[in-house]
């Protein structure tokens, strides 16, 4: 063989020596951390779960924009999203957490949407010592399984309705009779059994309790069930099934003196309904109108951290041409409580991240976080709380939705009584 | 308590007559051409988003859509005969059965891509009518008087015209039929269209008062498999009737127990008609 026809094989060894090099060295520099989670881009949950997303992308765009993160030893750490669609089914979640983590090799985790998906992924973030923090899952019996590298971001459901009732004590004292209807899923559940014990624990009559499945349409029988005389009606589950609850409680013609339901009456969408939306009061993790701010950080003597709520407001619409819902922020949270941690820990090691996680007490835009880290309930939230809107007609007589309770965030007083 | 049994059995009257509707698609297509169409429940839920796009992009009256619904319904069911049963009509059921599973399958990827999942809800109200201590909204009723009149001109054509005469005949004995010199192919074709009509309609009917999906045909597809073994398959008055059994059952049963055991005694009735009368409550085709 001739000498020249050896050259390519020498300038290919030559680069295969020199480029591993190149790469370490940019490699020790810059650092890219894969997120991962399972979205409910299709199926029943993916109103709540496509927020989510935004959110989270959202999140990592800005952080990304901003530099990344540094970390003690100086290595530059941006983030990039790797999900998967979960069609929302939980038969699907821990085979594509399984996959998030062996084949995308993702370093952190952020749990799918709903209380019943996230309780199948908690098991794999935790099989696989990887730290997930969960969104849309506000259901407490996930913290109260020995998890210890779970983390809650939103307030659990045994406080998600009972705000309510406090808000019924006193706006109508006289109110005495609470109809309960339910989706039977694991969330809904937890949320309707903490709100029929602290309702009697008030005093108030629960004259009706009954569940329906998930994916039901028809509301009529239950509506029929609930007593003329009712005082409150309360209840409902995801998207879909409460607001069909919702525009059968306005068509069927129920008088109630407050309706407050569960998770649509927050979602923008939710004004779809028309008529029958105005008056209902719906638990909300957040709104656009909370005043979190860093001054109010300073009052209350703890961190603040991340960007105004403003901002978050504004740069949400700018992206996706919507107000954001409390399913967006809650996705972009769960980024934000990374980035602190990782900023914070100057690591992206579970062990260090978690050390910072589980002392972590500040106030974001979302509002206050912190997680219980007792061994019987770790990861719960414990510093976070919910607000109360109502959709209620403006002068133009255009819905808009007010922030009702607590006092300190009202943006209007309520008005119970329902239809409106 | 009377009042409340009244009200439960109303509602679920009125919502059995398009049941019904849905149901009789079902086992129109079973009495002439012995083909179970799994593809019923995403045509039911194209039904809904045909009357919704007609409604929201074009302002037309949700009642007045369901003429251009129904052509549509027809249209689509031609196409689905063409392109995935006739080569299989005279192949075992267990074909026919998987050829229509997979269109579900294509109608459902394919809506998703489109619709997405996000529920969608026609704001057509039209308020509630106030019958003593009942209050029933307007556009169950509609939905009602709308069902009833498919039901109508279903008989009409079976039974005052020639073509219907021809459905008729190929349900009975298809080769008698054709040696009588009946095209059996075009009515096979028209049978199958005219299923996925109703479907479609009653999808229609539906979305006037129940927000909806891609996904919502689902449930309305097992209700209609009920209601054919009810009234007895091949048979477009036993699924109106086996509609009105059904949705009272719906009405009448939560006001005893639990909803969450309408199933169960929906399903037992299932089976017992199944053991008793397998014919069905007015007998098969």
């Amino acid at each position: 063989m001739q000498p020249w026809k050896w050259y390519p094989f020498i300038l290919l060894a030559v680069l295969g020596l020199l480029l591993p090099g190149a790469a370490s060295s940019a490699s020790a520099a810059e650092k890219t951390v894969v997120i991962g989670f399972t979205a409910s881009r299709t199926g029943k949950l993916n109103v709540e779960g496509l927020r989510q997303i935004n959110g989270v992308n959202l999140w990592i765009e800005q952080v990304n924009a901003a530099g990344g993160v540094k970390l003690a030893d100086g290595t530059q750490v941006k983030f990039v999203a790797k999900d998967y669609d979960d069609e929302s089914k939980k038969e699907r979640v821990q085979e594509l957490y399984t996959k998030l983590i062996n084949t995308d090799k993702a370093v952190f985790l952020i749990s799918p949407y709903s209380s019943g998906l996230t309780d199948a992924a908690a098991v794999i973030a935790q099989q696989y010592n990887k730290i997930m923090i969960t969104v849309g899952a506000a259901s407490d019996s996930t913290y109260k399984k020995g998890f210890t590298l779970v983390y809650q971001a939103y307030t659990p459901a045994s406080r998600y309705l009972t705000g309510a009732l406090d808000l019924l004590g006193i706006q109508a004292p006289a109110a005495k009779k609470v109809a309960i209807v339910h989706e039977t899923d694991k969330f809904s559940s937890d949320v309707v059994n903490a709100l029929k014990a602290y309702g009697e624990s008030k005093g108030y009559q629960i004259a009706l309790f009954e569940g329906y499945d998930s994916g039901a349409a028809d509301f009529a029988p239950f509506i029929n069930k609930i007593p003329a005389d009712v005082d409150a009606v309360m209840g409902g589950g995801h998207y879909a099934d409460t607001s069909t609850f919702a525009k059968q409680l306005f068509e069927k013609g129920a008088k109630a003196k407050m309706v407050a339901l569960l998770v649509a009456p927050p979602e923008p969408k939710f004004a779809e309904l028309g008529d029958a939306a105005c008056g209902v009061i719906g638990a909300s993790q957040w709104q656009p109108q909370a005043k979190y701010s860093p001054e109010a950080a300073k009052k209350a003597g703890l961190e603040w951290f991340g960007i105004p709520l403003a901002d978050f407001v504004k740069n949400y619409q700018a992206k996706y041409q919507e107000e954001p819902s409390y399913h967006s922020a809650g996705g972009y949270v769960a980024g934000l409580v990374l980035e602190y941690a990782v900023k914070k820990s100057g690591s992206t090691d579970t062990a260090k991240v978690k050390e910072v996680l589980d002392e972590m007490n500040l106030l974001t835009f979302y509002g206050h976080l912190k997680f219980d880290n007792t061994p019987k309930t770790h990861g719960l939230q414990v510093g976070h709380e919910m607000v109360y809107t109502q959709w209620q007609k403006d002068q133009q007589g255009k819905l808009v939705n007010q922030v009702v309770w607590p006092e300190a965030a009202q943006t209007a007083k309520a008005i119970l009584y329902f239809p409106r | 308590m009377l009042e409340r049994l009244l009200a439960s059995l109303t509602d679920g009257l009125l919502l059995g007559f398009v049941y019904g509707v849905a149901a009789m698609g079902l086992t129109l297509i079973w009495g002439v051409m012995t083909v179970i169409n799994l593809a019923h429940g995403p045509v039911i839920a194209l039904g809904m988003f045909a009357t919704y796009l007609l409604f929201t992009h074009l302002g037309i009256n949700p009642y007045l859509a369901l003429a251009p619904v129904a052509l549509f319904g027809l249209l689509l069911g031609f196409l689905i005969y063409g392109a995935a049963v006739h080569r299989v009509i005279n192949a075992p059921h267990l074909s026919s059965l998987l050829a229509t599973f997979a269109v579900n399958m294509i109608l459902i990827g394919v809506g998703t891509a489109i619709f997405s999942t996000s529920p969608q809800n026609i704001d057509f109200p039209l308020g509630s009518l106030k019958i003593g201590f009942l209050t029933i909204p307007v556009t169950r009723l509609l939905a009602t008087g709308g069902a009833l009149l498919v039901t109508a001109a279903l008989y009409l054509f079976l039974y005052a015209t020639r073509t219907g005469k021809a459905v008729r005949a190929v349900a009975n004995n298809r080769r008698a039929a054709e040696l009588m010199g009946i095209p059996s192919s075009l009515v096979l074709a028209l049978s199958f269209g005219l299923g996925t009509m109703l479907a479609a309609v009653a999808g229609g009917l539906i979305a006037t008062f129940f927000p909806f999906t891609i996904l919502s045909g689902g449930p309305y597809e097992l209700k209609s498999f009920v209601i054919c073994v009810l009234g007895g398959l091949g048979n477009p008055l036993g699924a109106l009737l086996g509609g009105l059994v059904l949705g009272g059952l719906e009405g009448l049963v939560p006001a005893f127990m639990p909803v969450s055991w309408v199933p169960v005694v929906e399903f037992g009735l299932f089976v017992l008609v199944l053991l008793v009368r397998p014919r069905g409550l007015l007998g098969a085709k």
